[in-house]
């Protein structure tokens, strides 16, 4: 089985929407602000529901947000 | 550093500093009693019973401590409450502290096999009941730091 990363575009779409801070998008998803902090360094996958939560606030569809790569198998 | 981390820090700090004076002071009022097999028994349940209140009162008096300096000093704020991420580091480790005091339960039991004085598996569970309180609070901190 490859590795599985999911990665993030978060630091760009609050860039996009008004430089918003950390903390103003962990207040509007319900989270702390370590939290967002740790998701977008890649040190934390976030739940299904806060993860569509953020894409609401970006208004942007989820895989905009986050993706999902799979990494080849060392041969 | 996070104020979470901090917190797990000052726990570590906390931990063996209630329960090692309490027991420091327990072997040198105690130490060289001789007892009976039963007032042995009696003696280790009350002396694991009172440190549980003792426990607790300390880590409230040095979580509010700790709040209160962290505000003065750094002007950061506690966390108003708990997030996902925050509930899955504590569940993660208490696993992990479940983990490392069900081995002590099984040492201690293995020293009464042995034939070992029943101190020696009293002396055993309770150091497995502090190495798994360190053992929690430094997953919390590793969890923190380096993600989960």
């Amino acid at each position: 089985m490859g590795e599985h990363r999911v990665t993030n575009n978060i630091r760009t779409l609050r860039f996009h929407n008004n430089e918003m801070t950390q903390q103003e998008l962990a207040e509007k998803v319900g989270v702390t602000r370590q939290t967002i902090v740790a998701i977008e360094k890649g040190k934390y996958s976030p739940s299904l529901e806060l993860a569509f939560r953020m894409a609401r606030v970006f208004n942007t569809p989820l895989e905009e947000v986050f993706s999902f790569n799979e990494k080849p198998k060392k041969k | 550093m996070y104020y979470q981390e901090k917190k797990s820090i000052v726990n570590i700090i906390s931990t063996l500093l209630i329960y090692g004076i309490y027991y420091w002071i327990v072997y040198n009022k105690y130490g060289n009693l001789t007892m009976s097999a039963d007032e042995e028994l009696q003696f280790w349940g009350k002396t694991m019973l009172l440190i549980i209140p003792i426990a607790i009162a300390g880590k409230i008096i040095v979580h509010i401590i700790f709040s209160i300096t962290n505000r003065l000093v750094t002007s950061e704020k506690q966390p108003a409450f708990e997030d996902e991420r925050d509930r899955i580091i504590a569940l993660t480790s208490t696993r992990n502290a479940f983990m490392v005091f069900g081995f002590g339960f099984l040492g201690a039991l293995g020293v009464i096999a042995y034939g070992m004085p029943l101190r020696s598996m009293f002396i055993f569970m309770i150091v497995a009941g502090v190495l798994s309180d360190v053992f929690d609070n430094l997953s919390q901190l590793y969890f923190h730091r380096k993600g989960i």
